[in-house]
């Protein structure tokens, strides 16, 4: 197997991608999880549940649940309800498909990036960060 | 199709520089006829799904492609025009499917149209899904629970499957290799015949890393369908990813039991793979399961956290002593066997259920077939019981009352319902939304979860 890029999915060519992070304390089902026509999440068990994804550096450890969250993660980018970015220690096939056919289908490629435990723990939710475009995750700017 | 709307700051540059860090990261190794199908000498429909079979295969950190020998497509359940999108215009290019292909469950059921109480427009536009996949060669099928078909795939065959609980199933139960696809590759693996070489479908990501023990189970415990359903849902918020492996149940369980634990780990965690020691196919021994290494981690499951699980996913707040009035039972997901069908008309008993209480069976068609020759469906709908096919009561507007409390012997049900449905549930065996059902209230034994002198 070779080694897993940190990289799942690019973002747009060349360019960056900015926005704040939502940190999640427990992965997320699309599916079930999230309502794609609002962005909110709807997971009643989840400690977020009532927030919203959009346009958010979304960051979780790993993805979960149905396989239907790719369906949603491409209906919430048509509907503009889609987190900026992903950011995950665990490579997800589920969570890649909806990036890759929002690129495929609309020319909106969503960067979905791995980054290691440490690196995600300091993500904290309010930090206005960069996703470049190599995969690496920069904090601009952090919550005090 | 507008541009999708977006909120977040980007910088767009020259889109030329985009190809090249895949390369820097990964080298995909494609054969001759992976080169013709992605650049579209084998025509546009095979080029789009191809760049998603590569692309999937890129993210996963996969070295080539494989051969897939049947797919199962979980996109033709409808979440919103996107994904119809995608599924229109694949057909539009021509897709055709090059492998046995069956379909999961959709938003309709289309033997009793009549119980879709949604939006008739969004039902237009689900029905358009499901004639999207039949028009590129897939079987109506229509069934979470593929494994419950006649043909099904055998030890080791490579196969491309989404939902998360017939991966889980078909990893684990058959011995056949997916990995936990999500939708639109489903479909892709099918037109190609072809899907990344990586995950659950090689030898070095199957073997269990967590093992779990039962100690201290009432025997009542043991043999209640509750327990691979809570015990699943534990297991699955434990091992996220990882594969785990349980040893020590006093009986190897049948297949409706395997069915159960890996449909509540697949959606209380990613779980794609699960071993019973003495029970599932590539785990003869617990040795054998952990492929020889010690595990990583060892967990111990004692009554208090079943019962703890169980007590989590019920959102209903019950108030037991004067009792509490029920509105709907829904059965049947995944979607129910002949086995547990046969298990619901005996535990009703020839009673009829409560005139206030909906109550809901899903499953599959061929299924019902054999429920329907039995003699069962007739029992069944003389008791006052509704079969729902081809579709499933929490993906769908069915049912006819979401404001009082519903009651399921299903942890992923009971997991999904109340985000998807608003409506409060109850958790209970088999044999509790039977007498629930009959009785109008929520009758629930509690001394299961007594602690026994079966220590496992």
């Amino acid at each position: 197997m070779a080694e897993r890029p940190s990289l799942q999915v690019a973002g747009p060519p060349g360019g960056p991608v900015e926005g704040e992070v939502l940190h999640l304390d427990e992965p997320l089902s699309f599916w079930g999880g999230l309502d794609a026509a609002t962005g909110e999440v709807i997971d009643r068990h989840h400690p977020q549940s009532g927030l919203s994804v959009a346009g958010r550096v979304l960051v979780m450890h790993s993805g979960r649940g149905s396989s239907s969250g790719s369906s949603v993660l491409l209906e919430a980018v048509r509907c503009g309800t889609a987190p900026a970015a992903i950011v995950m220690v665990e490579p997800d096939a589920i969570v890649a498909l909806g990036a890759i056919v929002a690129d495929e289908l609309y020319g909106w490629p969503l960067p979905v990036v791995l980054v290691n435990e440490a690196e995600l723990a300091k993500l904290r939710t309010g930090d206005q960060v960069r996703v470049e475009h190599d995969g690496s995750v920069r904090t601009i700017n952090a919550v005090l | 199709m507008s541009a999708p709307g977006h909120s977040s700051t980007r910088s767009s540059t020259d889109p030329a520089d985009g190809a090249a860090t895949y390369a820097a990261q990964v080298a995909l190794h494609l054969t001759e006829d992976d080169v013709r199908r992605l650049d579209g000498g084998d025509g546009p429909a095979v080029g789009l799904a191809m760049r998603v079979v590569v692309r999937l295969a890129e993210a996963l950190g996969a070295e080539e492609l494989l051969d897939i020998s049947a797919a199962h497509v979980d996109s033709c359940l409808y979440h919103g025009r996107a994904p119809l999108d995608f599924a229109e215009r694949l057909a539009a290019d021509g897709a055709t499917v090059v492998v046995p292909t069956t379909l999961n469950v959709s938003s309709l059921d289309l033997l009793h149209p009549d119980l879709y109480r949604g939006d008739p427009e969004e039902g237009l536009l689900a029905r358009r899904l499901m004639d999207a996949y039949v028009g590129m060669g897939c079987r109506p099928t229509w069934t979470c629970a593929p494994y419950q078909l006649e043909e099904r795939p055998a030890f080791g065959e490579q196969i491309a499957w989404a939902e998360s609980n017939a991966i889980a199933f078909a990893n684990s139960v058959l011995g056949a290799r997916t990995d936990r696809y999500g939708d639109f590759v489903d479909i892709c693996a099918a037109v190609t015949g072809r899907a990344p070489a990586a995950g659950l479908h090689l030898d070095e990501n199957r073997r269990a890393t967590v093992l779990f023990r039962l100690g201290g189970l009432a025997p009542e415990l043991y043999i209640s369908s509750l327990l691979p359903h809570v015990l699943g849902t534990l297991i699955g918020a434990v091992v996220g990813n990882r594969v785990p492996v349980i040893d020590g149940l006093p009986d190897p369980p049948g297949e409706d039991w395997l069915k159960a634990l890996g449909a509540a780990a697949a959606s209380a965690g990613s779980v794609g793979m699960f071993h019973v020691v003495g029970a599932t196919p590539e785990a003869p021994t617990l040795d054998a399961a952990l492929g020889g290494h010690q595990p990583a981690e060892v967990v111990v499951v004692a009554p208090d956290d079943l019962r703890r699980t169980r007590d989590r996913l019920n959102t209903a707040r019950l108030d037991g002593a004067t009792g509490d009035a029920l509105a709907t039972v829904s059965l049947g997901t995944p979607h129910y066997s002949v086995a547990e069908f046969g298990w619901f008309v005996e535990a009703l008993g020839g009673r009829r259920v409560h005139p206030e209480v909906d109550v809901y069976i899903s499953t599959g068609r061929g299924v019902l077939s054999e429920v329907e020759e039995r003699g069962w469906a007739e029992i069944l709908r003389s008791a006052g019981v509704t079969i729902v096919t081809d579709t499933c009561t929490y993906v769908t507007p069915i049912l006819a009352d979401t404001t009082g409390p519903a009651m399921t012997d299903s942890a992923k049900w009971a997991y999904y319902a109340p985000g998807n449905l608003g409506v409060e549930v109850v958790l209970g065996s088999t044999s509790e939304c039977a007498e629930s059902a009959v009785a109008g209230r929520v009758v629930l034994d509690e001394a299961i979860w007594a602690t026994g002198s079966h220590d496992g």
